[in-house]
């Protein structure tokens, strides 16, 4: 009973950090038409981030804040400078997003070198819960309350404000958008800047959790295919329910079946396509 | 009592909530050639999408010469003698006019699935090719590739991909779009020399052209039909004044 | 035809050729290198090129098809040759379980899903460590080589590959020109077209994944003969943006193109491993260059740049010449 219980606590972890990494991407995706291909590397970037900034001497929270304006910029310089000319044109935005990917990755390798590091949680959060005979990190149990904060946010951000009836009228029309006065310019470049500063604000978080190390981009992107591919790209709730199947399967599969547990990844994604190719939350797409 | 070309019934279509397509009835005969009338967003372009399968219908039923459509994949109506063209030029641009033709005829044909033989060399479909081209009075240009054409060229090109298919029942959507004065006489007389025996259905917003050219005309306003009728009495009926004037 | 394939002929000759020009095992070493890699390259193009499907995880092909091979004539004890028809065979059969699914999607959906599937089969490759190694992969791989036909030998294994390379672009130069090649292009275009006019646009696309995979699957099983060992490393993000960039980088679409993108990427990446050691951070600095410099990539751009210089060229000014020619 407690290995369950803990079990899913990690996974409901899992699917937390899962849940930051996919939003973005999904958001960035509905509404550009662009798969940001360097999400996994921006992610990774984060932690390490983080981890340099916390090392220096800063605290926990103020490293995570730093990072996530510091990897949001970087990501609103990518738009605005190279993904800007190429809107409309799927090869040369994959090709560059994954050109971008193996750079910040390799920046990171040499930069950090090449050995597994540990982010440590904030002392306020250190140790372990104990519930009867379940005894969980502490810091496990805010990153689930954390991450489903910022779903909150993320809700409340596209359907209650004026920003976010703007993006949601240029999801569905950029042109009509555009008639309606909304400058998409600005709207896109804030929307990856947003979309990349959760990137970097999940690696902070989950630094204390995956641990950081020169994979972890190519570790996490592929989950974060797997969420927007079943949730549906475009979709907040579509990247919610995804990510947390992804985590929940993920997290029994490595502790049930460790050798297979990317192989049953792979069961969701043919049953969702099966049935609906634009994913669960999904529209069609073009 | 004879088959008819194109029997819809009933047919319907919603995006979301909105009808775009509601409750349409039409009967055509063979070799009938009926008009479509009807403003900008009468559900004209809707309908045609759902007789060649573009799109499946909310409810109803669609039938060429008997035989329920609904259902069968677009190629599949291609194969029971339905063609179309597009009102939004729908060609293979990095191809020459010949090649355009010839993977029109070759669409229905078992050596499609050919891999090894080079597409040039079958020269019989090469002449069919031309011959099809000749009818558009398009052969001077046929090795030209589509993007070194004129836009008229294209237009009577659009018609040419139909026609390889020797349709029973051609829909033809907005052929004169965007063509100058002498282009529309090109065009208008290459449909008057279509075989009777195809059956026609045209969108179109030249009334000249249009008028002189269709026996029955249907008028369609927010995706329902108004009324079906000869050209006097669809002139005669006060709702196409309503419908046009928004009276 | 045959005058197109002409310099194709020459380039392979002079391939097969290089071990009568140096006795270094290097070069015949690289030059097989080059041409078991161009096998891949022309395959992806023929999806990337010619479906206009973007795939991110061309990699699984040939490495489904060298793990399958590596683990049969090992593990599995299989004689070189069984093993290498039944890994075709068999990354045949889970192509057509991935085909299924990823063609469910087209322009960024089946990026993603392509890139997924891959990732998902390095995954296991990685983890299921009783099976296939994990990390340290499966080594001792026996090459086929009969008394006729020494495939221990560098150069009998380079005239294998360039034999290999000369087959896939007869057969793609083929099918280029063919009805199917003609309609695979016509479902890149204009699918709904295609199907109006009787085309089952997804067999052909399946087709066009399959024709791929073939390929892919020739190139995994030459991938694990010339190395004699197998790691999850050639199925990693970086080995599929490989290809890609092959194709890419050449002019996808063009039946040169893969061949001179093999060429170049194939070197880079050697002279990279001698010189510096940061091949990922140089395969992405190369990628953003390519699509901001040269996003048609070499061969068409090769052939722009030839139009531009016969404009540029001042037209033989005919009025002019022969009267300079008549005062003299």
């Amino acid at each position: 009973m407690a290995f369950w219980v803990s079990q899913t606590l990690n996974a409901l972890a899992l699917g937390g950090l899962l849940f930051m990494l996919a939003s973005g991407f999904s958001l960035i995706f509905g509404l550009m038409r662009v798969a940001n291909l360097a999400h996994g590397a921006l992610f990774m970037l984060g932690a390490y981030v983080g981890l340099a900034l916390v090392k220096a001497g800063f605290g926990f929270w103020t490293a995570a804040a730093t990072t996530a304006v510091l990897v949001g910029v970087l990501g609103g310089v990518i738009e605005r400078t190279l993904l800007r000319h190429l809107a409309g044109r799927t090869l040369p935005q994959v090709l560059l997003t994954l050109g971008l990917a193996f750079i910040i990755a390799d920046a990171c390798l040499m930069t950090w070198g090449g050995d597994p590091m540990r982010l440590p949680p904030p002392p306020e959060l250190a140790g372990a819960v104990r519930f009867g005979d379940v005894v969980f990190p502490r810091y496990r149990l805010f990153v689930i309350f954390a991450s489903a904060a910022v779903a909150l946010g993320l809700w409340l951000l596209v359907e209650r404000t004026r920003a976010g009836a703007m993006i949601r009228a240029a999801v569905d029309d950029v042109g009509m958008a555009r008639a309606i006065g909304v400058s998409a310019s600005t709207l896109f470049t804030a929307v990856f800047c947003l979309g990349t500063a959760l990137a970097g604000l999940g690696g902070v978080i989950g630094g204390p959790i995956l641990s950081v190390y020169p994979s972890l981009d190519q570790d996490m992107l592929p989950l974060a295919l797997l969420v927007v591919i079943l949730g549906g790209a475009g979709s907040l709730a579509g990247a919610f329910v995804g990510a947390y199947i992804i985590g929940f399967i993920y997290t029994f599969g490595q502790v049930l079946v460790p050798d297979l547990a990317y192989v049953i990844l792979f069961l969701p994604m043919v049953a969702v396509l099966a049935v609906a190719p634009q994913g669960l939350f999904g529209r069609r797409l073009g | 009592m004879s088959e008819l070309a194109l029997e819809i019934k009933g047919l319907s279509k919603q995006f979301g909530g909105l009808p775009a397509v509601s409750d349409v009835t039409l009967a055509i005969r063979p070799g009938e050639r009926h008009l479509l009338l009807g403003p900008n967003g009468a559900g004209k372009t809707t309908l045609f999408n759902l007789i060649c399968g573009d799109l499946p219908p909310t409810a109803g039923s669609i039938r060429l010469f008997g035989q329920e459509l609904v259902g069968l994949p677009p190629r599949k109506r291609t194969a029971c003698g339905l063609a179309r063209t597009y009102q939004i030029l729908t060609l293979f641009p990095h191809e020459t006019l010949c090649r355009n033709v010839m993977l029109a005829l070759n669409g229905l044909r078992p050596q499609k699935w050919r891999f090894w033989r080079d597409f040039d060399d079958d020269t019989d479909m090469r002449a069919e090719a031309f011959a099809i081209l000749e009818r558009v009075k398009l052969a001077d240009l046929a090795d030209r590739t589509v993007s070194q054409t004129a836009y008229g060229d294209r237009r009577r090109l659009e018609i040419a991909l139909a026609l390889a298919l020797a349709p029973r029942v051609l829909l033809l959507d907005e052929p004169l779009a965007g063509l100058s004065r002498d282009e529309r006489v090109m065009v208008q007389e290459l449909l008057d020399t279509l075989p009777q025996d195809i059956t026609i259905v045209l969108i179109e917003h030249d009334m000249d052209v249009a008028l002189a050219f269709a026996e029955r005309i249907t008028l369609l306003h927010h995706g329902s039909v108004v009324i079906t009728g000869s050209r006097a009495e669809i002139a005669a009926d006060p709702r196409t004044r309503e419908v046009y004037l928004g009276a | 035809m045959t005058r197109r394939m002409l310099p194709f002929a020459v380039v392979l000759a002079a391939m097969a050729l290089v071990p009568v020009f140096t006795p270094s095992h290097f070069y015949v070493n690289l030059t097989s290198q080059v041409a078991i890699a161009a096998i891949g390259a022309l395959g992806l193009n023929v999806l990337v090129g010619h479906a206009g499907l973007n795939s991110l995880g061309f990699a699984v092909f040939p490495g489904l098809s060298a793990y399958l091979v590596a683990w049969l004539s090992t593990l599995g004890g299989f004689d070189p040759v069984s093993a290498g028809l039944l890994a075709i065979g068999g990354t045949m059969l889970v192509a057509g379980l991935f085909g299924v699914v990823a063609l469910r999607a087209t322009g960024l959906g089946f990026v993603m899903i392509t890139m997924a599937l891959c990732q998902i089969v390095w995954g296991a490759a990685y983890r299921w460590t009783s099976v296939t190694g994990g990390d340290n992969g499966i080594s001792a791989v026996p090459r086929p080589g009969t008394g006729l036909l020494p495939l221990e030998r560098p150069e009998v294994f380079l005239w294998l590959c360039v034999g290999t390379l000369a087959l896939a672009l007869i057969q793609l130069g083929r099918f280029f020109d063919s009805p199917m090649g003609v309609a695979l292009r016509g479902t890149r275009d204009q699918p709904r077209r295609m199907s109006a006019v009787g085309y089952d646009v997804w067999r052909i696309r399946f087709s066009a994944w399959m024709l791929a995979a073939a390929w892919g699957a020739v190139t995994g099983l030459l991938y694990a003969w010339y190395h004699q060992f197998v790691s999850p490393h050639m199925m990693a993000v970086t080995a599929s943006a490989e290809v890609l960039l092959m194709v890419v980088a050449g002019g996808a679409g063009t039946l040169a193109g893969p061949l001179i993108g093999a060429a170049l990427v194939v070197l880079l990446k050697n002279l990279a491993s001698i010189w510096i050691e940061r091949w990922v951070m140089l395969l992405g600095c190369t990628f953003v260059a390519i699509v901001l410099l040269m996003p048609d990539g070499i061969v068409p751009g090769f052939g722009l740049l030839r139009a531009a210089l016969a404009r540029l060229r001042p037209a033989p000014a005919p009025k002019l010449v022969p009267r300079e020619r008549a005062d003299v």
